[in-house]
C-alpha cells in the first residue's frame, strides 16, 4: 500500500516567492471559437485522455441533432425547460465560465438551445429535480448546454442521470446564489460504448453551500471536469466522486477549486475502484488559493482500490498557494490493492474470500455513499457497487490468498 | 469433540535474506475441555504459532501436521479453518474501514453457521455479548477496530469468541495492554467460553497475571520456536519467580 499525504507546509515551501505563479491553472479563456485550437494530447490538461476515442468531440466533430432523450420532473415553484434564441444565449457564461478549451467554446457558441433549471430565490425544493438523459444512438455526435440557476437562499437538489449510448459533449453551468444550499449529482451510468466529455462549472455565492457529486460507472470514455469558483466570502463547496472502472474503460475526473474569495472552503473526496484489463482511471485535483483568498480551508482526497491486475489509476493532487494566510490546506492520495491483513482478519472469522473482498469494497465506498445525501441515490449506489462486484470479484477470486 | 493436535510443526517466513525458520518443531495436544497456556519471551514465535494454526498467508509450513478432530487443518483455507471450529483472537486486530461491527458479526455468524441467525435472538445475543464485555451498545455501529482503544480491540475479540462459539480458541496475548479491570472483564468472557461443553483454549501470554483469572490445566514454556518445558500451573508460578533466563542461557549447567 502506498500512501502519500502532504500538508500545507510542504506546499508552501514549494510555492515560488513571486506573486505570479507559472501554472496551467491560469488559462486565458475566450468565448471566441477561433481563439482555441484542437488539443494534440501533449497539453497538461489532455495528457491522460485518449483523444482518439473521443470521436472528435474535443476537435471538430459535427454537433448533430440530439439523439438523446431528455425527460425531467418539475417540482412546484421551479422552472425546468428547454430554451433557445436570446434566452439561451443569455445563459452562456452564467457560472462565470470562460471556455479554455475548443470544445467548450464550441458548445457555448454552436448549441442553439439550453436546458434551464431555474430555482427562484427563497424557494426550498424538497423533492430532487431529476433529469433523465438516455442516449439512443452512439453514432450521433452531439453537444448540450445545461444552465442551473439557484436564487439567493434557495435550496434544491438536481440529479443528472445519464444512461444509454451517446457521444456527447456537455457544458453544465451552475450559478449558486448567496446563502443558497445546492446539491448537484451527475450519474454516468452509460452503456459500454458511450463517450462523454463534460465540464461542470459552478460559481458559489456568498455564504452559499454547494455540493457536487460525480458518479461514473459506465461508458467507454468518460471525462468530467468539475470546477468551482466563489462569488464572495464564506462559500463552501464539497466535491464528491465515486467511480468504478471495468476492463477497457477510461474514467477521468478533474476537479478545480479556484479559491477566488476569502474564507471560502473546498473539500473534495473522490474514491474509485478498478477491475479488469486496461481499466484506467484518472483523478486530477487542482486547488488554487489566490492572493485575495485569505483564511480559506481546503482538503482534497483521492483513494483508489485496485481489484485485479492490469488496471491503472493515475492520481494527481495539485495544490497551488498564492497567499500565506490560510486556515488549512492539505491533500491525500492513495492507490492500493486489497489489504491482505484485512482479508485475513475477515476470513479468520469464517467469511469466504469473495465475501471478504465484497465487504472491503463496500466498506471502502461506504462513508462516501453516505455523504451523497440523497436516499434514493444512496440505495442505487449500493446496488450498483454490488453489480460491479458481480462482474469480477464475486465471479471468481481475482487474486489473493487462501485455497 | 474438539481435539487440536499439533505435531512437529515447522514454519518459515520470507525475509530479505531468504526464508527464516521460526517454528522448529512444535508438538502440542489440546484435548477437549483443556486450557493450555503458552508462555515465552518476545520473539520466541508465539504469534507465529497462532497465525500458522489460523492460516495466515505470510507463513510457510515446511513440516509437521495440525489436525482438528482428525481433520487436516493445514489443507484448509483460512475461512474453512474458522468454519471447522478454530478461532484466533489476535494480538493486533485489524481495522476494516467502512464495515460496521454489527454487519461484520452477522456476516461472520452466517458464514460459520451456514445460515443467517434468527434476527430477534441474534440482536439480543449481540447486545448481551457487548454488554458483558463492557462495550457500549452503539459499538455495533462503529467500523471494525477503527479508532478502537487497545482494550476495546481485545474486548471485541472476546465478544466474537462468545458469539461465534468455536471449538478451539487460540488467544494471542489477549491480556497485553489491558488494565486490571479490563483484564477481569476479558477473563470472565474467556471463562464463560471455557464453561461451555468441550471447548479447548490455547492461551498465549507473556505475563503470568492473566493466569490468576484464567486457570490453565497445562503450561508450556515456549523458547526459540519450540516448547522447552511443559508442566502444570505450578510452572507458571516458577516462571513468575524466575523469569525466562533459565531457558535462554545455553544449557551448560
Ligand atoms: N516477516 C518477517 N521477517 C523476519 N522476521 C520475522 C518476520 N515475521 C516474524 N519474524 C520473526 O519471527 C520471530 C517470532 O515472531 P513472533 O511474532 O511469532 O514472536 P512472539 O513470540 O509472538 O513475540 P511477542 O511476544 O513480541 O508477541 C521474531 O524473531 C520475529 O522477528
Ligand atoms: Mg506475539
Amino acid at each position: 500500500m502506498t500512501v502519500t499525504t502532504d500538508s500545507v507546509r510542504s506546499a508552501l515551501e514549494q510555492a515560488p516567492a513571486a506573486d505570479r505563479v507559472e501554472s496551467h491553472l491560469h488559462p486565458a479563456g475566450s468565448f471566441e471559437v477561433s481563439d482555441h485550437t484542437a488539443p494534440t494530447g501533449r497539453e497538461e490538461i489532455w495528457r491522460f485522455t485518449p483523444l482518439k476515442r473521443l470521436k472528435g468531440l474535443h476537435a471538430d466533430a459535427e454537433f448533430m441533432r440530439s439523439a438523446t432523450s431528455c425527460m425531467w420532473n418539475t417540482p412546484e415553484g421551479v422552472r425546468v425547460e428547454g430554451v433557445s434564441g436570446d434566452e439561451a444565449r443569455a445563459l452562456r457564461g452564467i457560472s462565470g465560465l470562460v471556455p479554455n478549451t475548443l470544445w467548450a467554446a464550441r458548445v457555448l457558441a454552436e448549441v442553439p438551445s439550453s436546458l434551464l433549471i431555474d430555482v427562484p430565490a427563497d424557494t426550498e425544493v424538497a423533492e430532487p429535480i431529476v433529469v433523465d438523459l438516455d442516449g439512443q444512438d452512439v453514432t450521433v455526435t452531439e453537444a448540450g448546454h445545461v444552465a442551473m440557476r439557484f436564487g439567493a437562499h434557495s435550496k434544491a437538489i438536481v440529479v443528472l442521470n445519464h444512461t444509454g449510448s451517446s457521444t456527447v459533449a456537455a457544458v453544465v453551468e451552475i450559478a449558486v446564489g448567496d446563502g443558497a444550499d445546492v446539491s448537484v449529482v451527475s450519474i454516468q451510468d452509460w452503456a459500454d460504448d458511450a463517450v462523454h466529455l463534460s465540464h461542470h462549472q459552478a460559481r458559489v455565492g456568498r455564504d452559499a453551500t454547494y455540493k457536487h457529486t460525480a458518479i461514473s460507472f459506465g461508458g467507454d470514455v468518460v471525462r468530467m471536469d468539475a470546477n468551482v469558483t466563489y462569488d464572495g466570502p464564506g462559500g463552501s463547496a464539497e466535491l464528491l466522486g465515486l467511480y468504478f472502472a471495468d476492463a477497457g474503460q477510461h474514467i477521468e475526473h478533474r476537479i478545480f477549486a479556484d479559491h477566488t474569495a476569502p474564507r471560502t472552503k473546498s473539500h473534495a473526496v473522490y474514491k474509485g475502484a478498478l477491475q479488469g484489463e486496461k481499466a484506467h482511471t484518472v483523478w486530477v485535483g487542482n486547488v488554487l488559493i489566490r492572493k485575495i483568498a485569505e483564511g480559506i480551508e481546503t482538503f482534497e482526497e483521492n483513494r483508489n482500490l485496485v481489484l485485479t491486475d492490469g488496471c491503472r489509476a493515475d492520481s494527481i493532487p495539485n495544490l497551488e498557494i498564492e497567499t500565506g494566510e490560510i486556515e488549512g490546506a492539505g491533500h491525500a492520495s492513495a492507490t492500493a490493492r486489497f489489504d491482505d491483513e484485512q482479508l485475513f482478519y475477515l476470513q479468520s472469522r469464517g467469511i469466504s474470500e469473495q465475501e471478504a473482498q465484497r465487504l472491503v469494497v463496500h466498506g471502502f465506498f461506504n462513508d462516501l455513499i453516505r455523504k451523497v445525501g440523497v436516499p434514493s441515490i444512496e440505495d442505487r449506489l449500493l446496488t450498483t457497487v454490488e453489480a460491479e462486484l458481480a462482474k469480477n470479484v464475486l465471479k471468481d477470486s481475482a487474486f489473493g490468498s487462501g485455497a | 469433540m474438539s481435539k487440536l493436535v499439533i505435531t512437529d510443526l515447522r514454519v518459515t517466513v520470507d525475509t530479505e535474506d531468504g526464508p527464516k525458520e521460526i517454528l522448529k518443531g512444535v508438538t502440542l495436544t489440546i484435548n477437549e475441555g483443556e486450557t493450555h497456556a503458552i508462555m515465552g519471551p518476545n520473539g520466541s514465535g508465539k504469534s507465529t504459532l497462532a497465525y500458522s494454526i489460523a492460516g495466515h498467508p505470510k507463513y510457510t509450513i515446511t513440516g509437521g501436521t495440525v489436525t482438528l478432530d482428525g481433520q487436516d487443518v493445514l489443507a484448509m483455507s483460512v475461512d474453512e479453518r474458522a468454519r471447522a471450529g478454530l478461532f484466533l483472537a489476535m494480538q493486533y486486530p485489524v481495522e476494516v474501514p467502512g464495515v460496521s461491527v454489527s454487519n461484520f458479526l452477522r456476516t461472520a455468524k452466517t458464514a460459520i453457521d451456514g445460515e443467517a441467525p434468527k434476527l430477534r435472538t441474534w440482536v439480543k445475543d449481540v447486545n448481551a455479548a457487548l454488554q458483558q464485555l463492557n462495550l457500549d451498545p452503539t459499538f455495533g455501529t462503529r467500523n471494525v477496530n477503527e479508532g478502537f482503544s487497545g482494550g476495546e480491540k481485545k474486548r471485541h475479540e472476546i465478544a466474537q469468541l462468545e458469539l461465534l462459539d468455536p471449538k478451539v480458541a487460540v488467544l494471542d496475548e489477549t491480556d497485553s495492554g489491558l488494565d486490571i479491570d479490563a483484564l477481569k472483564v476479558v477473563s470472565d468472557g474467556v471463562n464463560r467460553f471455557r464453561a461451555r461443553e468441550g471447548k479447548g483454549v490455547l492461551l498465549i501470554t507473556h505475563y503470568t497475571r492473566i493466569l490468576r483469572y484464567i486457570e490453565p490445566d497445562f503450561v508450556h514454556v515456549f523458547v526459540d520456536g519450540k516448547v522447552a518445558e511443559s508442566g502444570g500451573k505450578e510452572l507458571a508460578d516458577q516462571l513468575e519467580a524466575e523469569g525466562y533466563d533459565r531457558y535462554l542461557k545455553p544449557a551448560t549447567a
